[in-house]
């Protein structure tokens, strides 16, 4: 099971243009929540871990990437939104929380049960480790060539 | 002997489940014995009472918790990846 098996064609948006990263959050969280994979506090959860305990992650390439997530209480079934942004928005940075990170590139991650789903956190890793990866999704105009970027 | 790194990320199900397989795997092919306990960076003290060697976090600490960190970020962004293992397997080893 890997990224492409948990990510949801539905809640895939291409070239968002969104104002900040607390409007990204609450579209993506939005609709994992109509999906019926999170429950209804998911979104204010996400908002509230992001103030504390942000995600944004400065990467090799041009791009930067965030991946917004909370503890499993707050979803029913595991999977992941994705967002690419006409131009970034902030978050900030994991390690260094004063640090900001303009992202393009969205992954909210809804995961149900704590220390699995390996495979499909590592396909993530690689895709954040790969320049090219990242740049030809945030180029992808429809959702079956996000699909054929994806490790 | 078999070393303890605390593997620690803001909900302990996603960036410290990547790090703590990279952990795993480097010291095994360096034919170092360690075992991984992850937890949530707000639960890292009652398992530093449990005893540890090194805690590895993808989340700023904002306590000093008297052993030494290192900064698991890498896993997730492949920036610094190598020297960060190389780091973590140098300091395991006896």
């Amino acid at each position: 099971m890997n990224i492409k098996d948990f990510l949801c064609e539905e809640a895939i948006i291409l070239g968002l243009e969104a104002s900040s990263s607390e409007e990204v959050i609450r579209i993506l969280g939005g609709k994992l929540r109509d999906l019926g994979y999170v429950k209804e506090n998911f979104i204010d959860a996400a908002l509230a871990r992001e103030a504390t305990m942000p995600t944004g992650l400065p990467l090799g390439g041009k791009y930067n990437a965030a991946i917004p997530h909370v503890d499993i209480e707050y979803v029913k079934k595991s999977a992941l939104a994705l967002a690419t942004l006409r131009a970034p928005v902030v978050f900030y940075n994991m390690v260094e929380n004063q640090v900001e990170v303009p992202c393009q590139l969205v992954i909210m991650l809804a995961l149900d049960k704590p220390k699995s789903q390996v495979e499909m956190l590592q396909s993530v890793a690689i895709l954040l480790q790969t320049p090219e990866m990242i740049e030809n999704i945030l180029s992808a105009n429809a959702v079956d060539e996000v699909f054929g970027v994806l490790p | 002997m078999t070393k303890t790194v605390i593997v620690s990320c803001g909900t302990a199900i996603a960036t410290s489940t990547v790090a703590a397989k990279g952990i795993e795997e480097a010291c095994k092919e360096a034919g170092v014995a360690v075992v991984t306990k992850q937890c949530k960076t707000a639960e890292i003290q009652a398992y530093i009472d449990q005893g540890a060697d090194l805690i590895v976090t993808t989340t700023q600490m904002r306590f000093d918790p008297g052993i030494p960190v290192i900064n698991g970020l890498p896993f997730l962004t492949g920036i610094g990846k190598e020297q960060m293992i190389n780091e973590i397997v140098e300091f395991l080893k006896d």
